[in-house]
């Protein structure tokens, strides 16, 4: 009895929840699939609401949508990259006993709080400014022609700046795994005569394994959405275009909210392909 | 060879001294056994010796070479850690293989090996498993012949047997006994537990706050401990140690009479007392005695058959060649 009216009781207290998260999520989704089939350009009055698979046709075919999932995944990975190996050696430094450790672990996590948009225009006036940006002050000092990097390289600067800010959770969570190795096995690997880098090789990389899979899947899904950070350093040009990128450009720059919801569907499809097959991943890596 | 010489070594953490200066000789071949209660520095003391930590001060060799500046895979030594400390990644062939592959060993010697360990330990049927499919006694012999394999000087063991339930322990026990015949290696072996530290020794180490109270073989310690430390110490149940008048009569401080000394009288006796808790194992009967005009509950060891229960009285007389005397240090008189 107890068990049924708790049960109950618990189904109308995590109602409110479930109805925001119905609203919140499943009618926007349910709009954006209405849109997806229907030419809708508002500032041409236009407004046909079936016109079948066109929309998806034409943005399959475009030649910008190949482009810009190839750059999706050049960013993704890069920042993967960095951030792992970044974040893998800043655990390794961090776990190691020091004067000020609480400080320097809260300065680590620090750029994690900074919102997106902010440290983008930080980065973008601060560091990579061609006439006031401490890098070509840098360059100079040394002698050297200051480096554009925001038109030079710009798919390498929007990588810098979106891995500055996951480093701190990436360092986050591999720390913990860190501080979690059994420090007897270290020191049996040490008896058994393992130099430091095979102990890296042979106990701490396989016990931070589990650890990395899980920050790969959760970055992942994030980076996935990246948008601030490009729209406010290169505004989607010199090849930084990605596909949420494309999306925005196609509902809100070309008013057109039919293409641009379709783009929208396919990439909830796309996400959810590389969810599942991280997932799989994970679920192995997890027993 | 395993020769382990330690000459005035210390060890402090900061301005905290845990091992005062101390020398200790381990003969080759010999199983040596660290005992003490916890926190008197004998895990450090190996440690000390496996060169996991550095010493503070003094000398250690092993085989008459100086080893105090050699890090811990230089010195020929093995040890099973409290934890097992292994790999869990790692099947169990790759967890025994780990430190040959770290000598470079070529494939055909360490197969060699791991297949003759494998035997030895009854693990032929396990080594495709990982550690967490294993039982508590079957990781320990992983530890163990992970150990073995490397042929080290000395093996080096800390306190492998307390994750283990009693009756396992008693089985492991006798295992690293019998190893400890066939191979002919010297053993270091660090316990809390007195009755391992018994069972499974040549020579006892007892430390007491980083200080080694007394070196002997489990008899000489049993017959004669040199002070009232290692006499409450060894031997199950416990000495009963009795100070005040009664020990005055036998001209000393305290005086030891260990429970199976003392036997049951009909009548009269030395000690008069009533019988509290009476323990039947069986083949024999523990009983703590509470005597008149003593603090402490005297046990006894009588016959199993003994038939006393709790609220009856009882007389006691030591066995008189049986009496330990001890002086206001606590030292053994003669």
């Amino acid at each position: 009895m107890a068990t049924q009216h708790s049960r109950s009781a618990a189904r109308w207290m995590i109602a409110p929840a479930v109805f925001v998260l119905l609203v919140w999520m499943l009618i926007p989704l349910c709009m954006t699939l209405y849109f997806s089939f229907a030419d809708y350009r508002p500032m041409r009055a236009t407004f046909e609401p079936w016109i079948g698979f066109d929309n998806y046709v034409s943005f399959l075919t475009s030649s910008s949508f190949l482009d810009s999932v190839v750059t999706t995944l050049q960013m993704v990975g890069g920042i993967l990259c960095i951030t792992i190996v970044g974040g893998v050696l800043m655990a390794l430094l961090l776990d190691k006993p020091m004067f000020g450790q609480g400080v320097v672990r809260i300065l680590v996590i620090a750029p994690f709080f900074v919102m997106p948009t902010v440290s983008a225009l930080v980065w973008k006036n601060m560091f990579f400014n061609v006439d006031n940006g401490l890098f070509s002050y840098a360059y100079s000092a040394l002698g050297l022609q200051p480096f554009d990097f925001l038109s030079q390289a710009p798919l390498f600067s929007i990588i810098v700046i979106v891995a500055w800010q996951w480093l701190p959770f990436a360092t986050l969570i591999l720390l913990t795994a860190v501080q979690s190795l059994d420090s007897e096995q270290l020191e049996a690997a040490e008896m058994d005569g393992a130099p430091a880098l095979s102990r890296f090789r042979y106990i701490i990389l396989p016990h931070l394994s589990r650890a990395i899979t899980v920050v790969i899947l959760i970055q992942t899904i994030f980076l996935l959405s990246i948008f601030a950070e490009i729209f406010v350093t290169t505004n989607g040009a010199f090849g930084t275009r990605t596909l949420t990128y494309l999306v925005y450009q196609r509902v809100l720059e070309s008013q057109n909210i039919g293409l641009g919801s379709a783009g929208g569907i396919i990439a909830v499809i796309l996400a959810n392909i590389v969810a599942i097959f991280l997932m799989r991943i994970v679920g192995k890596n997890l027993d | 060879m395993g020769r382990i010489t330690l000459e005035k070594v210390q060890k402090k953490f900061g301005d905290v001294e845990v091992i005062p200066p101390l020398d200790l000789e381990i003969d080759d071949g010999e199983f040596v056994v660290f005992v003490g209660p916890s926190g008197c520095g004998k895990s450090t003391l190996l440690r000390l010796i496996a060169g996991l930590e550095d010493v503070s001060a003094g000398e250690i060799r092993i085989d008459g070479q100086p080893a105090t500046d050699k890090p811990p895979a230089k010195r020929g030594l093995a040890m099973v850690f409290q934890s097992y400390a292994l790999y869990p990644h790692m099947s169990v062939r790759k967890n025994i293989a780990f430190p040959m592959k770290m000598a470079g060993m070529d494939q055909e010697e360490q197969d060699r090996r791991i297949a003759k360990a494998a035997q030895a330990l009854n693990l032929t049927d396990y080594l495709d498993r990982r550690p967490g499919q294993l039982s508590g006694g079957q990781r320990q012999r992983v530890a163990i012949g992970r150990a073995i394999v490397r042929e080290p000087a000395a093996f080096l063991f800390d306190e492998p047997l307390s994750n283990l339930d009693a009756a396992l322990r008693v089985g492991m026990r006798l295992e690293i006994s019998e190893l400890h015949n066939t191979l002919e290696t010297t053993m270091i072996y660090v316990t809390h537990d007195q009755v391992e530290a018994m069972t499974m020794a040549d020579k006892i180490v007892v430390l007491r706050a980083g200080v080694i109270e007394q070196v002997g073989s489990p008899l000489e310690l049993y017959r004669e401990p040199r002070n009232v430390f290692v006499a409450g110490f060894i031997g199950s149940p416990k000495m009963n140690l009795i100070t005040g008048p009664s020990a005055g009569q036998h001209g000393a401080q305290t005086i030891g009479i260990r429970p199976e000394h003392l036997d049951v009288v009909p009548s009269g006796g030395t000690f008069t007392g009533t019988v509290g808790v009476a323990e039947h194992l069986g083949s024999d009967t523990f009983f703590h005695v509470h005597v008149d005009g003593l603090e402490e509950p005297m046990t006894v060891r009588a016959d199993g058959e003994v038939s006393l229960h709790h609220g009856d009285t009882i007389h006691l007389e030591p066995q008189p060649d049986k009496i330990h005397r001890f002086d206001a240090d606590g030292l053994r008189m003669a």
